[in-house]
């Protein structure tokens, strides 16, 4: 039951907003309570949330579409949780910082971005193939008209980009969904069994590769990430991305067990390359959302190498980076929002010499920076350093080249520091533009607390991902239909 | 005493409850003083179609065997009935959407050439005979010829009614010219006679098959007979558009089902590719060419004759479940089409001119009920989830996947794929503009538009049931399926 409680307050939250005509301040107060009620749900779930044990957490199944056997099936197990809670916590930031920015038309904007956040509840707790698709798509709808509404000067460009290319991958996914139901009589994913057609298999990679993005499907990031509003590159970045996450270690590792064996190496070199790929562009990007949009996509890459590592640590790894990452990309974007709206611009040539006179803003620059570069003692580099070592024992190459992106990390990561706070003061910048107010530090601040509490104890994730102590022999049963729905 | 045969009235209630409304009408629009022969039609029409639709359901609910009526002239079977109801209401809706038209002359005409090109529909869904088969073809289509010239002020009215005149006899034509080469070779004009007749592997024949599927080819504009669709969509009375784009789709599909799986169930290995072939055609073209255009109703011309594509794969799958599919998929394809021209007719009484996307654009936020109305039509016929448009597109999908054809599934994902470039063209237009061209505050030319209670509430009841047919897609299906069990497969 609270897993649809989980889906269902925002979007009943979004029916509210779109249709009571209240005043902006109201609205976006009303949205801002639903997602906050709505971290305060997650948090509550945990006291109740038995991570040790196999079966899932708070589930429910009910029979939707008995015809050709797809039933409403949601339910949490420890990895699902920790994405549901990297949701609501940068969906608590994204909205607050569209009240702080006071969106125009406000209704239709608040009530998207509720519709959002419950989609992609939705996306991290379907337990069928079928509602998985139908939140899939149904997270596309608001981010479609959020870009192409409150978005930049390119937002038009940016969404027709973004709608071609994860269109055609989520398309060749129904496809493979089709296939693979029919053909097993049923979407339940704890009862389809595995499949060994390659083209099955090929279709979901195609979905989530686009999504996450892996190297050749990476088109739409760039302008995606930049016309974007912020909060929404924020949730882009730090959060729809994981779908993909969720996508390989729950739908394709455990129901296509030989494609994975096939496709491997194919993958991981892929994964790899867009790790390599995204560092480099970083270090060239001209402006801070380029250089977060194709950190983030080297993020992605290493946490694919993570998942395709088929290990223990490799998983583990992959689940606490994904969230530790999620926070990092969205705090770091909403930075980048509070410098463009008092700079307006995001460009390194007219920034520089922002830390004179700002010390929040560059504590805040210079922490996010340090997690974003995976400084030792940081929960991201637990994070890394867990997915390397999962891999290497597949093939240390792998893990040489995670390695040396680490560096290309710390040259982009400083990069950035440098070029927004240090060195000469830019065109842009003067002095009368503020340091951060109360506002502003109400929504990056916890972000960055939470990133300090894993840094601190990243065991909480990494051990609570996966019920058994063999999370890669977890997901191999679950895909043979070894455990029932609790 | 001469014995008269047995009628069974029931069976042909929701024709003649039509026929009644047609009557009424046209006699109102006689009788009636000038200024109140719209509400005296509007609301026997209502009242008419709301009688044909209860009664469909009613045969509906007691046709569990199907039976053969007047010398196997006609069935009475839940397909039929089915079918009937869909069309039932699909032109309660056009009444509602019609009722704004400010049309001054013909007004009791239009409301009695609605009911009664609806009435020849009802009876052609369940025609059992070559006969009664394009009879009641012609009895709608001559209805719909007379519909589309009916704006005689404008020229594109009377080149739509004229284009659709010759180019529909011509369809018609073929139609009976295969009808004639299959009686020829069977001496048979029943289906169930003409699958039982000897002489089935007779060239004659199997040209008379190809005929008849390529008459009903041009009925529900499936490519390569499509060429009329655009222009007759684009300069026909929206009204009439929205009516032709739903119901002559559902009666046409309906009747190709019925006569292949009837009469021609030894030549499923001929037909079922043929019907692949159109459905690929019509899908490619229509998808293709709907990128193109920038006027709203010739891109929902196109958009129709995809959809006829996704149809024909459903009647290519020759079983159970492709039957099911179809029916399914009249649901949300229906509502999403009259929905959308509503709207689109909505802006064009307001503009007093073509909708054209650069037309469409700012109404999403200038009027949100319409705008947010036609953002969920567009989505249901991209099938996008949370919409009947997509569950519509998966079962037809696994329909013919379980049928072994995977490639038109492919095909069909593809072809998603590549409507969605003009489907979001309308969104884009809707709620998109540019800042700079549309300042704020700034109502279109025309000053704030009137509400259309009327039409409002077909564009609701339209929105209700494409989202409703997705959350309540079992019982619909349920539905579906029993319908589709009268069907001999």
């Amino acid at each position: 039951m609270l897993t649809t409680l989980l889906i269902v307050v925002p979007l009943a939250a979004a029916l509210v907003v779109w249709i009571l005509p209240l005043s902006r301040e109201t609205t976006g107060g009303l949205a801002l309570m639903a997602v906050l009620a709505e971290v305060g749900l997650w948090v509550g779930a945990a006291r109740n949330f038995d991570f040790a044990s196999d079966t899932q957490q708070f589930s429910t199944n009910r029979e939707w579409f008995s015809e050709l056997g797809i039933s409403y099936a949601v339910g949490l197990y420890g990895f699902q949780y920790w994405l549901v809670g990297l949701t609501v916590v940068v969906g608590a930031a994204a909205v607050g910082y569209g009240l702080w920015a006071a969106r125009e038309r406000p209704r239709a904007y608040f009530g998207l971005m509720l519709f959002l956040v419950g989609s992609l509840v939705g996306v991290f707790a379907a337990q069928d193939l079928v509602l998985f698709y139908v939140f899939f798509e149904a997270m596309l709808i608001p981010i479609y008209v959020l870009i192409g509404v409150w978005g930049g000067p390119a937002r038009v460009k940016a969404t027709v980009t973004f709608v071609l290319y994860t269109m055609a991958g989520s398309l060749l996914m129904l496809a493979s969904i089709v296939a693979f139901g029919v053909t097993q009589g049923t979407f339940l994913l704890s009862e389809i069994g595995t499949s060994s057609n390659d083209w099955i298999f090929l279709g979901f990679l195609a979905a989530f590769a686009v999504k996450a993005p892996l190297l050749p499907f990476h088109g739409w990031l760039r302008t995606a990430y930049t016309e974007a509003p912020p909060e929404v590159a924020a949730m882009l970045s730090g959060v729809v991305s994981k779908a993909a996450v969720f996508g390989l270690v729950w739908i394709v590792l455990p129901h296509f067990p030989s494609p994975v064996e096939d496709f491997r190496e194919l993958v991981l070199v892929l994964a790899a390359a867009t790790l390599v790929y995204g560092s480099v562009l970083a270090f060239r990007q001209p402006d801070i959302r380029g250089v977060i949009a194709y950190s983030s996509m080297a993020q992605m890459g290493l946490i694919v190498i993570g998942i395709f590592a088929v290990t223990d640590l490799g998983l583990d790894g992959a689940v606490l980076h994904s969230v530790s990452h999620g926070l990092v990309s969205a705090g770091l974007f909403l930075l980048a929002a509070m410098i463009e709206t008092r700079t307006g611009t995001g460009r390194f040539d007219e920034l520089g010499g922002m830390a004179k006179g700002r010390p929040i803003l560059a504590t805040l620059v210079l922490t996010l920076g340090m997690f974003t570069l995976a400084v030792p003692g940081s929960a991201n580099f637990a994070g890394e350093f867990s997915i390397l070592a999962g891999v290497f024992s597949h093939g240390w190459g792998y893990s040489a080249v995670g390695a040396a992106a680490i560096v290309f990390a710390a040259l982009y990561a400083l990069r950035l520091i440098s070029a927004i706070l240090h060195e000469r003061r830019g065109n842009a910048v003067r002095e009368e533009q503020t340091d951060l107010v109360t506002g502003e530090l109400a929504l990056v601040v916890p972000l960055v607390l939470i990133l300090a509490l894993l840094s601190a104890w990243p065991a909480a994730i990494s051990e609570r991902s996966f019920p058994a102590d063999d999370p890669a022999a977890f997901i191999s049963t679950q895909g043979e239909g070894g455990f029932g729905t609790g | 005493m001469i014995d008269t045969p047995k009628v069974d009235w029931l069976a042909l209630s929701p024709t003649l409850a039509l026929l009644a409304v047609s009557a009424l009408t046209l006699l109102g629009g006689v009788f009636y003083p000038r200024h109140s022969v719209r509400a005296f039609s509007v609301f026997v029409s209502l009242a008419g179609f709301a009688a044909s639709a209860a009664l469909s359901a009613v045969v509906f609910d007691r046709s569990e065997e199907g039976t053969s009526l007047i010398a196997e002239s006609m069935t009475r079977d839940r397909w039929g009935a089915g079918a009937a109801l869909v069309i039932a209401v699909v032109g309660a809706l056009v009444v509602l959407l019609s009722s704004g038209d400010g049309r001054r002359d013909h007004v009791g005409e239009y409301y009695a050439l609605v009911a009664a090109s609806a009435a020849g529909m009802v009876f052609f869904v369940s025609a059992d005979n070559l006969m009664t088969m394009f009879l009641a073809l012609e009895w709608f289509s001559i209805s719909l010829y007379v519909l589309c010239a009916l704006d005689t002020h404008r020229r594109e009215s009377l080149e739509a009614g004229l284009k659709y005149l010759i180019v529909g006899s011509f369809g018609s034509g073929i139609l009976l010219f295969g009808c004639a080469l299959v009686y020829g070779a069977t001496g048979e004009l029943g289906f169930t006679s003409i699958q039982e007749a000897t002489g089935a592997d007779d060239p004659m024949f199997v040209t008379g098959m190809a005929m008849i599927l390529a008459g009903l080819g041009f009925k529900v504009s499936a490519a390569p007979f499509h060429m009329w669709t655009p222009d007759v969509y684009q300069g026909a009375p929206t009204s009439v558009t929205s009516f032709m784009a739903a119901a002559t789709k559902v009666a046409g599909l309906a009747v190709m089902y019925r006569i292949l799986v009837t009469a021609f169930p030894e030549q499923s290995e001929i037909w079922t590719i043929a019907v692949a072939a159109l459905a690929i055609a019509s899908l490619a073209i229509g998808n293709l060419a709907a990128i193109a255009q920038s006027d709203v109703k010739r891109m929902l011309a196109y958009s129709s004759i995809s959809h006829a594509g996704f149809l024909l794969i459903a009647v290519a799958a020759n079983s159970q479940n492709g039957a099911t599919a179809l029916l399914y998929y009249f649901v949300p394809y229906t509502a999403a089409t009259v929905g959308a021209f509503a709207v689109v007719a909505a802006r064009e009484r307001e503009q007093g001119r073509a909708v054209t996307l650069s037309s469409l654009e700012g109404l999403g936020w200038e009027r949100p009920f319409l705008g947010v109305g036609m953002w969920i039509f567009v989505l249901s016929m991209a099938g996008f989830p949370l919409t009947g448009g997509f569950l519509g597109k998966l079962l037809v999908f696994s329909a013919i996947y379980d049928a072994g054809w995977w490639w038109l599934v492919v095909i069909g994902v593809l072809a998603t794929a590549l409507s969605l470039a003009y489907y979001l063209n309308i969104v884009r237009a809707l709620f998109m503009r540019q800042a700079e061209t549309l300042p704020e505050g700034v109502v279109a030319a025309g000053g704030s538009p009137r509400r259309d209670l009327l039409l409002d509430t077909a564009v609701g009841a339209a929105i209700v049931v494409t989202i409703g047919s997705f959350f309540f897609v079992q019982p619909l299906v349920d539905l579906a399926r029993d319908a589709a069990e009268a069907l001999p497969l």
